[in-house]
């Protein structure tokens, strides 16, 4: 059987990218993950500040601030953040769960992107009310496709 | 036996009351996301760590939740109020029962 070189790199390359084609989250899946979060509660857009570089090189490690308005007293805090990603294979990427020890409401970590992407922090007041806010990135080389 | 690896915690080791501390703490794991594939096409299965608690002088002040999304060897940034001197206390949780603990100390006056 004669396969040239051209047709067997780009045989090998779908083969080698395929599962990841299959398994990425959308958009939906991120709503539905916030829905999960939230319940029946509605969110309001705001307070809700998401740091990340606007152009990511490699999606392997990617560092991420999130910092909620708040006065972080023992009445009015923020109890929990929890980050959603529209891009990923798996919608939600971390939560974190405050009190009003904390002092301030910033959170830093290093986060993985599949994609260039929007990613979503939603906050949950110790009033039980909830507010979020995006982020959106670009990302050239995506995490997890290296094997 | 269950597994183990290395932790780092950066904080002040001593404050003024009710002053803002900033803790970084960092973890040694592979984070394996459970989406990657060998060469020979088998899935790796996941081995994440899940949970990260940290109790000061036992109460609990900050805990996360981690998924694969999380970068190899989390990092988590987080700020505390030094209330007293005492004991902070860091627990990280996995899969395959991975756990690991540390404790660092603190003077406040």
């Amino acid at each position: 059987m004669s396969t040239s070189r051209r047709t067997f790199i780009v045989m090998t390359g779908a083969v080698g990218l395929s599962p990841w084609f299959g398994v990425k989250a959308t958009e939906t899946e991120a709503a539905q993950a916030i829905k999960q979060i939230v319940g029946a509660a509605k969110i309001r857009t705001g307070r809700v500040d998401v740091d990340i570089p606007p152009l990511v090189e490699n999606g392997n490690s990617v560092v991420m601030k999130v910092s909620v308005e708040s006065p972080m007293t023992e009445n009015d805090f923020v109890r929990a953040i929890h980050i959603v990603a529209e891009g990923n294979p798996l919608p939600n990427i971390v939560s974190f769960q405050l009190s009003h020890r904390s002092g301030r409401a910033a959170v830093t970590t290093r986060v993985r992107l599949n994609d260039s992407q929007r990613i979503w922090a939603i906050a949950q007041m110790s009033d039980g009310s909830f507010w979020q806010g995006h982020a959106a990135t670009l990302v050239t080389l995506a995490a997890c496709t290296e094997v | 036996m269950s597994k183990t690896s290395r932790t780092l915690v950066t904080m002040p080791a001593t404050a003024k009351k009710n002053e803002i501390i900033e803790i970084r703490i960092i973890v040694q794991h592979d984070m394996e996301t459970g989406f990657r594939h060998t060469e020979q096409g088998v899935r790796i299965p996941r081995d994440i760590i899940r949970e990260f608690l940290c109790t000061y002088n036992g109460v609990e002040v900050f805990r996360a939740d981690l998924h694969p999304a999380i970068a190899a060897n989390p990092m988590i940034t987080f700020t505390t109020i030094a209330v007293e001197s005492g004991t902070l206390e860091f627990n990280w949780k996995g899969d395959n029962d991975y756990a690991s603990s540390t404790t660092s100390k603190i003077t406040v006056t």
